[in-house]
Formats: structure tokens, sequence, C-alpha cells
């Protein structure tokens, strides 16, 4: 791997036909940064998440995520990543800590560093009291900060949410970002997409994708003065609807 | 049929609406008008009773106790003739991701019995309104979540309803997307309809013509958007500038006694009641690298100061 980057990526492409859904991306990230990863639907995020997940072989290019390189160092790659999507899967009919246990598990957590585990992030995801409480009956907000622990069970370097926020009220919303602010200070590389652009202000830097490919890279200030934006919602109206 | 129901001139009307799940209350005594012409958001975290609100309006649950009428007509006795004149679109709207977006709009026009010589009309309407019509031989599992959004609505317009109710229609939708799905609404409201509608986005609760904060079955606030923000019952101070880390970092490590700090994108909140505190924080900051300005609230400051408040009576503004 070159540098210290958490997340590298050079001329990473996918193609499904004749459709390029993402076209030569260019990204650098550094570790304990928060990256947003912002586009409109079917701006081709997912798709790049997924190949940087190593979920989905590039058509072309190549990156480097964790210190492993995307496509060959695959089983490496997925332990030392952790993933969290709109539609978390957790087991609805599994408790809280059941949960936990199962991801943590399949990441190949042994009991006893499973228990340690578990007593260090349910507190701090503020579900201690309902580790015993079976999943289908918890609020969203409690379920998103639930699949959040699962994500980061195994430790992962490098964290991907893709929309995790996504029908959480704001007060939700800012204690999950307090996690998330949490799990950077304490080294995690973060990658996150978001279509609340208060959130976008939340990150150091963010990319704009447009139809595969990256419109702008900078620091949510950065891009605010280089477009004249009031906010990140209107700089994103600015460059997307352009 | 009267497009009003007398009274009030409210095309949707709530009176102490209560609904429990066996132990669980979701709705506790609301009350709620909506008259046509006007865009009403219901705003509150999960679990705060707004989809309940809304099945109760459209005649799919009844209420425990309290009345929902839609153009007069009581919900629970006449639902038939009240999802007549109402669409309804709920959180998860069911398309047939294998048929066209014509074919789907021809499905719901015959589940609502639209009548064929109306059909081919109204749908050339709908795909004109939404701009849909490039792509209506386009399989709706292969549209993008906006468009995807706008076929629902399309299809709950089907029989051209004089009430609408959305349940977050826009949820994971992209700030481009969610813009056109607005001036959609907007122009809906200017056709006469009434609309009802949920949103987790405190930007969409800014163009609405009233908003409700919902909170563990109640209205806890409601009133134009400016209204509800004026509630806010406190002083504002915005820490901007980049030493923002440092700043955050010292409010964190000596709390002030009644002042709360929101971070708030690339600016932090900073919650107090007088001159005095604001000193305070002034002193506090001094030399960190950031300018102190005081702000007008937002809604969503009033929105987050009302829900991590300990609970009290509703705020009228």
């Amino acid at each position: 791997m070159s540098g210290e980057a958490a997340v590298l990526a050079r001329g990473l492409t996918r193609r499904f036909g004749d459709f390029t859904a993402v076209e030569s991306l260019d990204l650098e990230v550094a570790g304990g940064e928060i990256f947003g990863f912002l586009g409109a639907n079917g701006a081709g995020k997912t798709t790049a998440i997924r190949m940087l997940c190593g979920l989905l072989p590039p058509s072309g290019g190549e990156a480097w995520v964790a210190g492993c390189r995307v496509g060959r160092d695959t089983g490496a790659l997925k332990r030392r990543i952790g993933y969290m999507s709109q539609r978390f899967s957790l087991y609805e009919d599994l408790t809280v800590l059941e949960n936990l246990e199962f991801f943590g598990g399949v990441y190949g957590l042994g009991r006893a560093e499973l228990a340690a585990r578990a007593d260090e992030l349910l507190p701090r995801l503020g579900l201690d009291a309902e580790r015993g409480r079976l999943t289908g009956s918890l609020p969203l907000g409690y379920k998103q900060r639930l699949s959040l622990g699962c994500a980061l069970a195994h430790r992962p370097r490098v964290l991907f949410l893709d929309e995790p926020t996504g029908g959480v009220d704001p007060v939700a919303r800012r204690g999950f970002w307090d996690l998330i602010y949490e799990q950077a200070a304490g080294g995690v590389t973060v990658f996150v997409t978001t279509h609340y652009m208060d959130e976008a202000e939340y990150c150091g830097r963010v990319s704009i994708m447009v139809q595969g490919r990256i419109v702008a890279l900078d620091t949510p200030s950065g891009l605010k003065a280089r477009t004249g934006g009031a906010d990140m919602q209107d700089v994103f109206l600015r460059l997307v609807d352009a | 049929m009267n497009a009003a129901d007398g009274m009030s001139g409210a095309a949707i009307r709530v009176e102490g609406l209560r609904k429990s799940y066996g132990e669980r209350t979701a709705v506790r005594g609301l009350d709620l008008a909506v008259a046509p012409g006007r865009i009403c958001g219901l705003i509150g975290p999960d679990g705060a009773g707004k989809t309940t609100t809304m099945r109760v309006i459209c005649g799919l649950l009844r209420p425990d106790a309290g009345v929902a009428r839609v153009l007069g007509r009581d919900s629970a006795r006449e639902p038939r003739a009240v999802r007549e004149h109402l669409g309804y679109m709920p959180q998860r709207f069911s398309l047939y991701p294998d048929l066209t977006v014509a074919e789907n709009l021809r499905f719901f026009a015959d589940l609502f019995g639209v009548p064929a010589s109306e059909r081919v009309r109204r749908e050339a309407e709908l795909m004109e309104f939404s701009r849909l019509g490039p792509f209506r031989k386009r399989r709706a599992g292969q549209l993008s979540g906006g468009m995807k959004q706008k076929l629902a609505l399309s299809c709950t317009l089907i029989h051209t309803p004089e009430v609408l109710v959305l349940d977050e229609p826009t949820t994971g939708v992209d700030p481009v997307s969610r813009r056109e799905f607005w001036r959609i609404l907007r122009e809906l409201a200017g056709r006469g309809l009434a609309l009802l509608v949920s949103t987790p986005y405190m930007d969409e609760a800014g163009l609405c013509d009233e908003v409700v904060l919902m909170h563990e079955g109640r209205a806890i606030a409601r009133g134009t958007p400016d209204e509800v923000a004026a509630a806010f019952p406190r002083r504002l101070l915005e820490v901007r500038g980049a030493g923002l880390p440092a700043a955050l970092a010292r409010l964190t490590a000596s709390p002030l006694p009644g002042v709360k700090v929101h971070r708030y994108g690339d600016r932090l909140h900073v919650v107090h009641d007088d001159a005095a505190q604001a000193d305070e924080v002034a002193r506090l900051l001094a030399g960190a690298g950031v300018e102190l300005h005081p702000v007008a609230p937002g809604i969503e400051d009033a929105f987050v100061e009302l829900m991590t408040a300990p609970a009290g009576g509703e705020a009228t503004p």
C-alpha cells in the first residue's frame, strides 16, 4: 500500500454492459478522517462502496483499503472493515446482545473477547439497559445504533456507512454522529454517504459524485468558498443540478 | 363532495384522537386540522405516533377514542367513502418493480375504478406533471429513488383525490429530487388539495404552511414554521471558525450550568438563557480561534429543545 492512506482509489471503474456506473474514481482518505461521499440517487455511490468493500470486482483501476489491495486480499480486507447500510440486517428475533455476539462471531471473535467487547460497546451505544430486549421491538433509532455496534464489533480500521441515518429524527441523528466522532477520534476512518446536507458539514472532507464521476472534493468550507453556496445544501444543488 | 366540513373549512379534521396497541399508547389525545390548499407537516421522532395518526385518517385503523374526518366524513364509519377522495402514500409504497411506469399507473387506475375514458387523460396529465413521460416504458424497478417516489405519488393521485396523506415520502431521496418532489406538492396545494406530510428532514418542515411537532403521541408545538421556531424559549449563540474543535473541547471539559452545546454542521449552537451566561461562554472561548454571534433559532433548534426538555404542556405560539 502506498503511504498512510486508509482508502486509496486510482482510476477505479465499474461498467455494467454499456453503462458506466463508476468512472475512473480517484480518492485518498487518511486514517481517522471522516469522509463524506455524496451524490444524487443513482450517481454510483453504492457501486463504488461495494467495490471498496470487496463485494464487487472493478472493471478497471485499483484500490487499497486498510492496507489491503482490493480484489486480492479479500479475506484480510473483510476483517479490517466494517459496513453498515441503510437496510441494515439485524436479526429481529434475537436480543440486542445476541445480535452483537452473532456479528462479532462471524468475524472470528472468541467467547471471552465477545463478552468483553459487548461490555465495552453497549454502554457507549446507550444500549446497555436493552441488552436482553428483542431487537424487533426496538425503535428505529436504537436499531441504527445496534447496527453500528455490529459493524464495530471486530474493531475495524475503516468503517463504511451507507446512508446510516435515513428516516431518523434530528435528536437521534445527533446522538449517532457523537458515536461517529468518538470512533474517528479513536483512529477509525469513517467513509459515509448521506442525503442530509447538515451531516455533510460534520465531515472533514466531502466528495460530490454526478453520473459516476467525482465533480468536487474538498472541505465543506472549501466547497462553499468555491461555489459561493451558503451551506452544503446550496453547494450540492449548485453542483449536482448544474 | 363538498371540499370542506362546513363548520371549519377543514378537509382533514382530527379531534381527541387516542389509539393504543395493547400496553403501548401510540396517540394520546391529538387534534389536527388541514384546510384545502394547505400543506401540514407532521414532525416527530420515530414512535411519536405519526404513522398511526395517518392510518386512522385513512380509515385503516379504528381509534380507541376521538374522531378523524375527511371532507366531513368519519374515517372509521365510512372508510370507503373517505378513500374515494383520499390518496395515501405509506412509507413503503408497493410499486410493481417488473411492471413499467405506465403499467403501474394503469394497475392503480383499475384498482380505484377510474373509468377507461378518463384513465388515458389522467395518465397523460400525471406523466406531464411528474415529468416521468420519457420513462413511461421503463420498469419501475429500474428507476432511481427520486423517480420511484414520483411514480408512487402519481399512483396515489390516479383517482384525483382532494386529500393527500404522505408518510415520509422523501426518506432516502437526494436533495435535488427532494426539491423537485416538493415543487410538485406545492403545485398540488395550489390546485386546492389538502396535504398532510410527515418528514424527518427539518428543511422540509420549513416548506409546510403549518407544522405539528409530535412527541409520545401528543402535539407539543404547532404553528407556521416561523412560529414554531419562535416558540424556542431560550437564546442561541452561534460559534464558528477554525478553532471549532478547541472550542468544543473547552465547552465539554468545563460545562457551564444550564448551558447546552449542539454541534450543528460546521458550527456550534450554544443554548443559554441570559446575558450573564453568554458572557461566561465568551470568556471560556476567548483565544480559541472562534467567533460568537447571537442567532435566531431555526425549527431544528426548537425541535431538539422541545424533544429533549422534560415533558410539559403544548407550546402554543
